[in-house]
């Protein structure tokens, strides 16, 4: 199924006018998924589960029942958020036969919505990385070019979405892994306000960072997606009671009179001249829209990826401290004492990535150094959040590049973890912040590799970041496809 | 800083994590290179700056943080065990803890 010119909105009426069948709609995602299982885009496939609620929905249909929401849309989940009796490995070895008891709180309201759940997609080991070169389910490949990365760290999201094997995919984004892949396969990728989707369920990586938000083809589904699993969730202190907006409704209206920021310190050094030319000319689109283009600063930006990789890898050591091979998952044989099975396990379980993280959270934490480094950081954290403070009292939303490149090749980085690092550089601030972000595609590069555009909200104004992605995305029409998908036709 | 393999191996003791040889050579290599990069934030005067452990407007609120200390269901002791890679009469099993 073309899920390009489909939206949830158009997919349900479809199924409850009988025009099509959601077990139709769920075969072809499926089938998809199977003819271009070389991108590596799934961990594992809920075939039968998926056909079963996509039964139960075109009974529903024949009864002429009224069908919830998102009602046969095929949605795909990354693989750090647990679903009930489906195994979730988080690209862990030391998850790869982790059956979760319960499922996270942001599936179950896409669930209860009529979304169909067709798998669990790949990703970076625990979240941690910019390319899911780090699963150890080997990478995922970019549908653009399958020598490419599709980025990360939720690659097999956006690559589900970008080759239409699903309508939509779930992500979770700690520094950039929803925008960063959206932007590297030319889809919509929406990390929304920290503490506006609930983290239950979610595989803790970098917890005050950490984000659930949705992968789509458009601007309206990443709304229609985020007003299901947005709202208070009883079960994560941090998951916020702010009243959720009607956000499909928020996308309606224009943007004359809207000021949009274009921070200065992110064009210079080490951005691509074709991204820093299709970006710039997106903004040059708002314009002829009828927004005010201000020039803004966040002068501490060139910050952000130092005190990022102290938070995150310090929170990070902590989170990871519960994989010892005791619960659940990969332990260690031959080991004769408790100590020794710990240590062993989570030797053999962890990759070289997480493991690298661990070590440096462990030591910006340890006694001696907490102060100079996780303290240090934490205290630059909150100029960077002041950054954001004074940029919106002169804009309302903030647009930078996504990612300071296109998709690079596969193994370009891997023996470089802090130019890896880099790679996150225009993302990491809005985690930082806890402010929201959007990427959006905004053209090609000369060697036809897609390129996005970051728009960053107040907090909790995704209505207002919405309708500005909105229109901007209707201005600029980007409706390329991947050469695989038109060969698959 | 530099991080020489005596650190890196203090560490992993931290973390447990047992390292092979060349892990520790390759981790002391990298977290060197990587704390280089780190060292960028003391150009930054950060004395008077109150340090932010998060964002979140719940927790600041104590009605969000906390609920009344009542029972609820949960997840029982056949569900709990069920991923234990070893597990007898309801409990989790483990190697020798004190010894060896």
């Amino acid at each position: 199924m073309e899920f390009k010119k489909q939206t949830a909105a158009s997919i349900r009426r479809l199924i409850s006018s009988r025009e099509l069948s959601a077990v139709e709609v769920c075969r072809s995602a499926l089938d998809r998924i199977e003819q271009l299982s070389e991108l590596n885009a799934f961990i594992t496939t809920t075939g039968e589960t998926a056909l079963a609620d996509a039964e139960r929905i075109d009974r529903a249909a024949a009864k002429g029942e009224s069908l919830p929401k998102l009602a046969g849309a095929i949605v795909a989940i990354k693989d750090n958020m647990v679903m009930r009796g489906i195994r979730t490995t988080a690209g862990s070895r030391v998850l790869f036969n982790y059956k979760p008891p319960y499922t996270a709180t942001a599936v179950e309201r896409l669930q209860a919505a009529g979304a169909i759940i067709v798998g669990k997609t790949n990703c970076d080991e625990f979240a941690m990385g910019s390319s899911t070169e780090n699963s150890a389910y080997d990478p995922a490949k970019n549908p653009w070019d399958t020598t490419r990365v599709p980025g990360g760290s939720s690659g097999g999201s956006a690559v589900a979405v970008a080759a239409e094997m699903a309508l939509a995919a779930l992500g979770s984004d700690t520094g950039g892994s929803i925008r960063q892949p959206a932007s590297f396969c030319g889809v919509v990728g929406l990390k929304p306000t920290y503490g506006r989707v609930s983290r239950y369920g979610l595989i803790a990586f970098g917890s005050s960072l950490d984000q659930v938000g949705p992968l789509a083809n458009s601007v309206e589904d990443a709304a229609a997606i985020l007003q299901v699993i947005a709202g208070r969730d009883a079960n994560d202190s941090t998951s916020s009671n702010v009243e959720v907006a009607d956000y499909p409704g928020a996308l309606a209206g224009d943007v004359r009179g809207l000021r949009v920021g274009v921070p200065r310190e992110c064009y210079g050094k080490g951005l691509d001249p074709d991204v820093k030319e299709k970006v710039e000319a997106a903004i040059k689109k708002f314009a002829g829209l009828g927004a005010e283009i201000v020039e803004v600063s966040l002068p501490h930006t060139e910050y952000a990826v130092p005190v990022y990789y102290l938070i995150a890898t310090a929170e990070a050591s902590s989170n990871l401290a519960r994989y010892d091979g005791v619960r659940y998952g990969f332990r260690a044989e031959e080991a004769s004492t408790l100590k020794e099975m710990y240590s062993r396990t989570r030797d053999q379980g962890f990759g070289a990535e997480v493991k690298r993280r661990i070590m440096l959270g462990t030591y910006a934490l340890s006694a001696g150094y907490y102060d100079a480094y996780y303290g240090k950081a934490q205290r630059v954290r909150a100029l960077i959040e002041q950054d954001f403070r004074s940029a919106f009292t002169s804009c309302d939303v903030i647009a930078t590049p996504t990612a300071p490149t296109p998709a690079f090749k596969l193994g370009e980085k891997t023996e470089n973890p802090l130019e890896m690092y880099l790679s996150d550089i225009y993302t990491i601030t809005a985690n930082l912040a806890g402010v929201p972000g959007i990427s959006l595609p905004c053209g090609l590069s000369s060697n036809g590799l897609p390129i996005g555009i970051q728009l960053i909200g107040r907090r909790f104004d995704e209505g207002a970041l919405l309708r500005a992605a909105y229109n901007l995305e209707q201005a600029l029409g980007f409706d390329s496809t991947p050469s695989i998908i038109l060969s698959e036709r | 800083m530099p991080i020489s393999k005596v650190d890196v191996e203090k560490i992993a003791e931290l973390a447990r994590l047992e390292l092979t040889d060349e892990e520790t050579e390759s981790f002391s290599e990298q977290l060197s290179s990587i704390l280089g990069h780190i060292d960028k934030l003391n150009e930054l005067d950060t004395a008077d700056i109150e340090p932010v452990s998060h964002c979140s407007t719940a927790g600041a609120d104590s009605e969000y943080a906390r609920r009344d200390d009542v029972t609820g269901p949960s997840l029982g002791q056949r569900l709990a065990l069920e991923n234990a890679p070893d597990a007898e009469a309801g409990y989790f099993k483990v190697p020798r803890v004190i010894g060896g």
